[in-house]
């Protein structure tokens, strides 16, 4: 037991919290963005998936880890778009439609795996980190928090700027206005399709970015399906925080500690399952719920499709 | 009134199809800056569809819009607020989750950060040239509609509306608020505003309007110019509005009436109340809910063969009542008795069979299934009782052999018993809604609003089964929002305001100013 | 149930089905594979081959299960997704328990027990999913999601903490033997369990079409306001719902031990919860067809998965194709809708 005092222990736990907190945070702010304006994204999954196998192709084929990274987003938004055009545009079970998309982009991927990288097992070398100067000195937090992918820093600035964006942008106020009331927000002279459709590309990009993360720098190599249900974490955590941001980063640090935990423990060869760390967390948002419940507060017009003039 | 210039808008045969109506057929219309233009017609006449044309929400089939004179197109609510026309909607169109201020910033542009200051100077003015008080950072939702009512005219002024349409701005409204809405109209008539004013009620049109326009069945039939308007008794207006309307036609009589608003008022049938009460709630509260209004110790007795109306400014409590009465909500505290039996923990199935039924206003929200068949509909709240149902398997051949012969009876129609009901017009639904809840053993009916959205001939024949249903000696609530129909059905008229009973009288019919101050909440 | 005719309703899902086996074609074309060579040997060994026949039937017993539970939330609007939890706990206890109860039982008995042990335990696994939603409105998708991938863990836990064969090395529970299985049909590799999923399916669409029960559900489903005008009792309905759906959930997950399998491994998990909904949807809740779906995906799996082996195409191809098959589908109403708007307002 004293190895896992260690502070080299300690930095590595941390720093894989990090890790495996980042993609669920960023699936987790995306959806919420979604689910504000109306949309209950499930295919969030599938669009982590086509960033995670994009931005690892575009990575290893152009040799920077930036263009993947705009690749991963790109894919996933890609993803987004099919799910705007079925479920917003055409008003389709958002349900079905986002099944579909992530049974797709399972399938599609992995086949592409299958043909491109099965044989030869291509992977990146560790990405780079960059260390935040003078914090990153702090003994142990300094190179646990402080020394990560610039990913791991957009992703968290993300959270102020999507709080701000949320409370005192127009942005915010018509997303808001697509979820709770789409024909006040209609009856403004502003689209509920275009919003609708920029919320759901806005989230098929962060999650695609948070799988591109996932496959470029978390295991720098793609394998099928290795998203894992990150995604449908990211629509848990969406749910739970009720269109408050910081509250995704909240749930993304507590799986990302579980995640992080079965790792370590799986390398320090201790023999607790790994399994029952992994249920941890679901347990605990499950006694939340039961000891908090209450009759959740999401969008009245959520996973409803707006056709103007109906009610 | 206005000189001889260019209509703020023109349109030139306006045609508008829906699947199986024409709903405006080739109109042609002027609306002129500074002067009020009443849009009158009943349900059903093609104004909310004229309305939706000149807000962007659809496009005519046929037909062109002018702008002061220009060609013009209206392809969205946005192009409309652009082109400087601003409309309140029959139903608040606001998000009652955020507040006063932000729902009016809804819309800006969306790369410029929100303009607190600018959009408070701006709703400042609006609200002083309006005559209005609300504080703009209250939630939306908690304020009253009436007020809402006035953040949406704000909202519609917002941009420099040169027109501004209100569709039935009265109907959720207090005497006294429709009075206040008259006088802001005609502020903004003087600021050069052309206001459109859509009602179905003549009184309200020949009160307000400079001039009257008159919608029936998709059709302009016909209009009063302000020359002659200013000249006309309402007497002569009301003359020439039924002329108009139906023609040389005598047997439209009870329509005529009923457009008034003048069925022959004060019924005060002899109603024996020295037996026991049919129904009876005592003290009755409900626990509140966002956006509510609840029951506050609401005490009540019904006796056989009455009818009592309950009036008030919607989002009083009535649907708490209703709901109470049904069985579809519990009480917070206090009791609820059917023939001095205490049934305040039943049901909607057990008071049913204690002959209590409950013909909502929300007819497609709750009181349907619109995607199920009128046969299962008609059977809604029978599900798993015989004769329909043996041992809990559906018998549907007699299902489908009664309902084929409650179509037949009721008038329903419908192209078969096993059509979706969301197939149906207004009235046949309602028509559905009455077979299946004043059935032969009912002797306790609650309406909501019966007439709400119906057109003349349905609104006469709901009516119609109301007072039959009293003649059979039911007892009989009637809330409405309506005063009119209430002076016309009732024999004792209660009045609500947030969630009590401020009074209750006998119908005289000559009531009106008393009641209506009761209903913004003085003591009788 | 739907007014339009067969031939109208054919059309509909066969136009998809085809446009996706068109579309995917084109997927693998572009892979440098024979899409021609592909299809017709997945037919041939998915359908036409005996062997294929059967292990395709036998793939469909679990799937039916699903999908009538499915069917049966679904119908009540209620959204369980938690399949994957339900079936595979059910699995891993029926795993524990039939090789236990066959040493004191007889053999029709452990199985008849067996499967009543399932079903309680994919019924109690919806029970904290049902509460919330019965008592506190709580959105069930979040919940059931929740309690699949807690179920999914808490199964290899017991795998690995209660039910681990001392006899084996890798982790899983003890072993039914193959004499004590779910009787096989004839002279056929097929187990009985196909025609318990049968005759649950049938057994679903009877209740959904013909009984007071049903229609309840159907109310619920259709508008819960007017299930509540109608004095519907909705949190009793909101529980029978959970129960019955996570219950035949997991009586699929206890045949395919019964019938298959005869024990569980740790980290097994056919995942079958995402591939099912599509298919019920496709059957638009229909329990006939669904029968038609299952079948016939369950002969693409099993022939795409012969196919992984002999012409190099993973059998993940069958996800795309099915998630084709249901954007195609949507695309179909959707022209459907507009044109049929369209003859109307002419």
């Amino acid at each position: 037991m004293e190895a896992l005092l260690t502070s080299t222990f300690l930095t590595a736990l941390l720093y894989g919290v990090v890790t495996a907190g980042l993609p669920l945070l960023l699936a987790g702010l995306g959806e919420q963005i979604s689910e504000k304006a109306g949309v209950l994204n499930i295919g969030i999954e599938g669009m982590m998936l086509a960033g995670a196998y994009a931005g690892f192709a575009v990575a290893l084929g152009a040799h920077s880890l930036w263009l993947g990274f705009m690749a991963g987003a790109l894919a996933g938004a890609a993803v987004a778009s099919l799910m705007a055009l079925f479920c917003i545009r055409y008003g389709m079970n958002q349900i079905v439609i986002g099944i579909a998309l992530t049974l797709g982009a399972e399938g599609l991927t992995a086949l592409l795996h299958h043909f491109q990288f099965a044989r030869t097992r291509p992977s990146l070398g560790k990405a780079p980190d960059f260390s935040i100067p003078l914090l990153s000195d702090i003994p142990v937090l300094g190179s646990a928090l402080f020394t990560h992918n610039p990913v791991v820093y957009l992703g968290v600035a993300l959270v102020p700027a999507l709080a701000w964006l949320f409370k005192h942008s127009a942005v915010g106020l018509n997303l808001q206005a697509a979820g709770d009331k789409p024909g006040a927000l209609d009856a403004s002279g502003v689209s509920v399709t275009m919003t609708r459709t920029g919320a759901v590309l806005a989230t098929g990009a962060f999650a695609g970015l948070g799988g591109a993360y996932m496959s470029e720098v978390g295991a720098g190599l793609f394998v099928p399906f290795m998203t894992g249900g990150a995604g449908f974490i990211g629509i848990v955590l969406a749910m739970l925080a009720r269109g408050r941001p910081l509250w995704v980063l909240y749930g993304a640090l507590l799986f990302g500690v579980s995640l992080a935990l079965t790792t370590a423990l799986q390398i320090g060869g201790f023999n607790i399952p790994t399994d029952v760390v992994q249920m941890l967390p679901f347990f605990m948002v499950m006694l939340v719920l039961v000891i908090f419940a209450r009759h959740s507060v999401l969008p009245p017009a959520l996973g409803l499709p707006y056709v103007r003039g109906e009610r | 009134m206005s000189e001889a210039s260019t209509p703020a808008i023109s349109l030139k045969g306006v045609t508008k199809r829906f699947p199986g109506v024409v709903a405006n057929d080739a109109i042609t219309l002027d609306f002129f800056s500074g002067e009020i233009h009443a849009l009158l017609g009943e349900n059903g006449a093609g104004k909310s569809t004229l309305i939706g044309l000149l807000a962007g929400m659809q496009q005519p089939d046929e037909g062109s819009f002018e702008l002061f004179g220009r060609p013009a197109r209206i392809l969205s609510p946005r192009d409309s607020l652009d082109r400087g026309i601003g409309t309140v909607f029959q139903h608040v169109l606001l998000v009652p989750s955020l507040s006063v201020l932000e729902n009016l910033m809804l819309g800006g542009s969306w790369w410029r950060p929100l303009g607190r200051e600018g959009a408070l100077r701006t709703f400042g003015e609006l609200a002083a040239m309006l005559g209005v008080t609300i504080d703009p950072d209250a939630p939306v939702g908690r304020l009253e509609l009436g007020q809402q009512q006035q953040v949406e005219i704000i909202r519609a002024l917002w941009r420099d509306a040169k027109v501004l349409i209100l569709d039935e701005p009265t109907s959720m409204l207090t005497p006294q608020g429709v009075e206040d809405l008259g006088r802001v109209m005609r502020r903004l008539k003087e600021g050069g505003v052309a206001v459109i004013f859509i009602t179905h009620k003549l009184r309200e049109a020949y009160a307000f309007g400079d001039r009257i326009s008159v919608l029936r069945l998709g059709r302009l039939v016909g209009a009063v110019p302000p020359e002659r308007l200013e000249r006309m008794s309402e007497l002569e207006v009301t003359d020439e509005v039924i002329r108009l309307m139906f023609g040389q036609d005598k047997s439209y009589g009870d329509m005529a009436e009923t457009l008034l608003g003048r069925g022959h008022r004060g019924r005060l049938n002899p109603v024996n109340r020295s037996g026991r009460p049919l129904l009876e709630l005592v003290d009755v509260s409900t626990a509140a809910e966002m956006g509510e209004c609840a029951l506050k110790s609401l005490s009540l007795a019904l006796w056989p063969g009455e009818v009592v109306g309950i009036a008030g400014v919607d989002g009083n409590g009535q649907k708490h009542l209703a709901e109470v009465l049904a069985g579809q909500r519990p009480v917070a505290s206090g009791r609820m008795l059917i023939e001095e039996v205490d049934v305040t923990t039943e049901g909607v199935g057990a008071r049913r069979r204690r002959g209590l039924s409950y013909i909502t206003d929300e007819r497609l929200g709750e009181g349907t299934v619109s995607s199920m068949s009128v046969a299962t509909n008609l059977v809604l709240k029978e599900v798993g009782r015989p004769p329909l149902w043996r041992s809990g398997v559906t018998l549907w051949e007699r299902i489908h052999e009664s309902a084929r012969e409650q179509i037949v009876r009721h008038d329903i129609r419908t192209p078969s018993e096993r059509t979706p009901l969301g197939r149906l017009s207004g009235g046949n639904i309602q028509k559905v809604l009455l077979a299946r809840e004043l059935g032969e053993a009912m002797r306790i009916a609650v309406f909501n609003k019966p007439t709400y959205g119906l057109d003349l001939q349905n609104t006469n024949l709901a009516r119609q089964r109301i007072r039959e249903s009293a003649a059979r000696g039911m007892a009989t609530l009637v809330i409405s929002t309506e005063l009119d129909e209430l002076f016309e059905l009732a024999d004792r008229i209660a009045v609500m305001f947030q969630g009590r009973l401020v009074g209750i009288v006998e119908n005289s019919g000559e009531d009106e100013e008393r009641i209506g101050r009761m209903m913004t909440g003085a003591a009788a | 149930m739907s007014a339009e005719g067969l031939p109208a309703a054919v059309l509909r899902v066969g136009l998809p089905i085809l446009l996706a086996f068109a579309a995917g074609a084109l997927i693998l074309l572009a892979l440098g594979k024979n899409p021609l060579d592909y299809y017709a040997f997945v037919f041939r060994r998915g359908l036409l081959s005996w062997a294929g026949l059967q292990e395709t039937i036998t793939r469909s017993a679990p799937l039916l299960l699903i999908a009538a539970g499915l069917i049966v939330a679904f119908r009540a609007g209620i959204w369980n997704l938690g399949v994957d939890g339900q079936f595979l706990l059910a699995a891993v206890v029926c795993a524990a328990v039939a090789p236990w109860l066959i040493g004191f039982l007889p053999r029709w008995l452990t199985l008849v027990s067996s499967l009543i042990v399932a079903a309680l335990v994919g019924a109690s696994w919806s029970l904290v999913p049902a509460l919330l939603k019965a008592r506190y409105g709580v959105n069930e998708i979040i919940t059931t999601l929740m309690m699949s991938f807690l179920g999914i863990s808490l199964a290899n836990v017991l795998i690995k903490a209660a039910f681990w064969d001392p006899a084996t090395t890798v982790p899983q529970t003890r072993t039914l033997p193959v004499a004590s299985r779910l009787p096989r049909l004839f002279d056929t590799t097929i187990h009985f369990g196909i025609v318990i999923a049968v005759v649950a399916i049938l057994f679903v669409h009877f209740v959904m079409t013909r009984t007071a029960f049903g229609l309840k559900l159907r109310i619920v489903g259709a508008n819960p306001h007017a299930a509540v005008h109608a004095g519907l009792p909705m949190a009793p309905l909101t529980f029978a719902t959970f129960a019955l759906s996570a219950a035949l959930i997991g009586m699929g997950g206890a045949i395919e031990i019964l019938g298959v399998h005869g024990t569980v491994r740790a980290d097994w998990n056919p995942a079958y919860g995402l591939l099912v909904i599509p298919l019920v949807f496709l059957a638009r809740f229909n329990g006939l067809g669904s029968i038609v779906f299952v079948l016939f995906f369950a002969a693409l799996q099993i022939g795409g998965e012969s196919a992984a082996r002999r012409l190099d195409v993973p059998h993940y191809y069958v996800l795309l194709l099915v998630s084709l098959v249901l954007l195609f589908l949507a695309i179909v109403e959707y022209l459907d809708q507009q044109s049929s708007r369209r003859r109307v307002a002419a």
